[in-house]
């Protein structure tokens, strides 16, 4: 199946209708009631960006979900992106090892390099090397929770010698990972590599170019051995604004996207919405839009809304989440589970994952000759 | 052979506009010699004027809409390129940078790049030479020597001994596109794929990162 969820980037704006902008503490405690609403409405996933720059307020994605973990029972937490760049692995590790163990099993995340330049010094590092650390980081957390003990030498970090990072993953199964990216073929090649997911966030650009992301991503998964190209893991983005009529919605949301961060005070909504996968109307159009994607980018496994942002009061989210969880999501998992073949894997879970383990290590045991069981 | 495609690049933005009318009469040079070298030539002209906007909402977006798309997919398939500017405030126009911004910073690595710009007074000139040509120079471009400068006293009047008339340097300058192109293969031959299907392998990616490599 496919799971639905929303990813929040954290942002602090000002609300465009009123002039209003709210506090940290407001967006950070409106975060939390977006998850719990998610929960609420029927939807699979919750995932945070980290940011360590104002407007954004999540820069301890960790903490907020272990608190979001204790006041939900079904949803997966998960990250939009962690950034493997700048972060320590050895941290990485630990952290969301920690957080596994807390939500039993309820964690994912997803790698991602931060495109704001001036993060990279703050934590020591330097952008020019971006890529190169994406993949250092990742081999190293790769390993960390795959060996109980780790002798490593890279380039980027100080080495280690008979190290052990704590606590090991629940059920001794790594949390799955998602490698995030919006135009680097070398990620999409990584996470082919490794058999991981890859999350296109396909939000602000035509779809074209993520086609091609998507496809050599892919091909690469069925290079590596780990299965055909149609049974590999994607995640896209989405972003939409709903009203029960088309014209409220464009209404209501025009101020919105015509002050939002990224690409307000540019192309004018129709635009916008004609090019990239931004929704901006009734719940039926969303689905529609939606569905498109799979003509687009094939089965797919996760697919994330982009839902608080650019100033939209809680009030507004909430509203906008019941429509996603009621009229939306319903609708599309029927959609998608109709005409979807049945080599093409679910959504990635904790259960899933020990359950394929279980049954590798069976396969194993019984390949063995029996001779040697004695 | 093959047509060779040849693109016209201009950034006037009145409407008759002297650059264009620059840019028409430099692409009917270059064609009329590429004929009597037996080649024939297709020319497509971009107004940047037309999709000013659209350069903008690329600027502020990170991708072309679909006619600026067609613009720079024209540009990028080019066999051949005629850019002319208007000299604004000692320089280049904005919108004709803020084009060649937005296009890819491969599109033209390789390709002839005739360049020429017009102005109200003679005065400007050097913009061609201190402006447009190290531009193209950073792209990669192949910029014949002659870069055409017309200033409003061209449009009407015999050139000084050492420039030559207007029409002089139109021709000069077309010869020497003309010659670039001569010998060209059709750029079809030689579009490259998008390089995001180029990937490199992740063990050689690895392979690179290990101690004691050069960074």
């Amino acid at each position: 199946m496919v799971q639905f969820g929303i990813f929040t980037v954290g942002d602090v704006t000002t609300d465009p209708t009123t002039g209003r902008t709210p506090t940290e503490h407001e967006r950070i405690k409106a975060m939390v009631a977006i998850a719990l609403k998610a929960e609420e409405v029927g939807l699979d996933v919750f995932a945070t960006g980290e940011h360590h720059n104002p407007p954004f307020v999540p820069s301890s994605p960790t903490t907020m979900l272990g608190y979001i973990a204790a006041r939900t029972e079904r949803l997966i937490l998960s990250t939009s992106t962690t950034l493997i760049t700048t972060n320590d692995p050895v941290k990485i590790a630990e952290d969301f090892a920690m957080l596994q163990h807390l939500a039993e099993g309820r964690v994912d995340l997803m790698m991602g390099r931060g495109n704001t330049g001036p993060v990279y010094p703050w934590f020591g590092q330097d952008i020019r090397q971006g890529i190169p650390l994406a993949i250092e980081n990742y081999a190293l957390l790769h390993e960390l929770w795959r060996k109980d003990v780790v002798d490593w030498e890279g380039r980027f970090r100080t080495p280690l010698q008979g190290f052990t990072s704590t606590p090991r993953p629940l059920d001794g199964v790594p949390p799955f990972v998602w490698h995030g990216s919006i135009r680097s073929p070398e990620i999409a090649e990584q996470a082919a590599f490794y058999g991981d997911g890859f999350f296109a966030n396909n939000i602000f650009w035509p779809k074209n170019h993520f086609q091609r992301l998507i496809s050599l991503y892919r091909e690469r998964y069925a290079h590596y051995g780990h299965g055909t190209p149609e049974q590999a893991i994607v995640g896209l983005g989405g972003q939409v604004f709903m009203r029960k009529n088309s014209q409220d919605a464009v209404r209501e949301f025009r101020p919105y996207f015509d002050n939002a961060p990224v690409y307000g005070h540019g192309p004018s909504l129709e635009d916008f919405t004609s090019q990239t996968p931004l929704t901006v109307g009734s719940p039926q159009e969303v689905i529609e839009k939606t569905l498109a994607f799979r003509e687009s980018f094939g089965d797919y496994q996760r697919q994330l809304f982009l839902m608080d942002h650019a100033g939209l009061p809680l009030k507004t989210v909430l509203e906008q989440l019941d429509l996603l969880g009621e009229e939306v999501v319903p609708v599309l998992r029927k959609e998608f589970a109709a005409g979807r073949p049945a080599e093409v894997p679910d959504g990635p879970t904790h259960a899933a994952l020990l359950a394929r383990r279980d049954v590798a290590e069976l396969d194993a045991a019984a390949a063995e000759p029996a001779g040697s069981i004695a | 052979m093959n047509t060779l495609r040849l693109v016209v690049v201009s950034a006037g933005l009145s409407q008759p506009s002297s650059t264009r009318l620059l840019a028409d009469r430099l692409a009917e040079a270059t064609g009329r010699r590429l004929a009597g070298a037996g080649r024939a030539v297709d020319v497509d002209v971009v107004e940047l004027r037309d999709l000013a906007v659209d350069i903008a909402n690329n600027l502020v977006t990170g991708f072309p809409g679909p006619r600026l798309l067609a613009a720079t997919e024209a540009v990028t398939a080019a066999d051949g390129v005629i850019a002319v500017s208007p000299i604004f405030t000692a320089s280049y126009s904005g919108l004709f940078k803020s084009f060649f911004d937005v296009l890819d910073n491969t599109a033209l690595i390789g390709k002839p790049v005739l360049i020429a710009a017009t102005g109200g007074t003679a005065r400007h000139s050097l913009a061609l030479e201190h402006a447009l040509r190290p531009m193209f120079g950073y792209l990669r471009a192949i910029v014949p020597p002659t870069a055409v400068y017309a200033a409003s006293e061209d449009w009407g009047a015999v050139g000084d001994a050492g420039a030559g008339g207007l029409a002089d340097r139109i021709e000069r300058a077309a010869g020497e596109l003309a010659g670039l192109l001569t010998n060209r293969p059709s750029a079809e031959a030689t579009v490259a794929e998008a390089t995001i299907d180029e990937v490199v392998p992740f063990a050689q990616q690895l392979a690179a990162l290990r101690p004691g490599k050069p960074a």
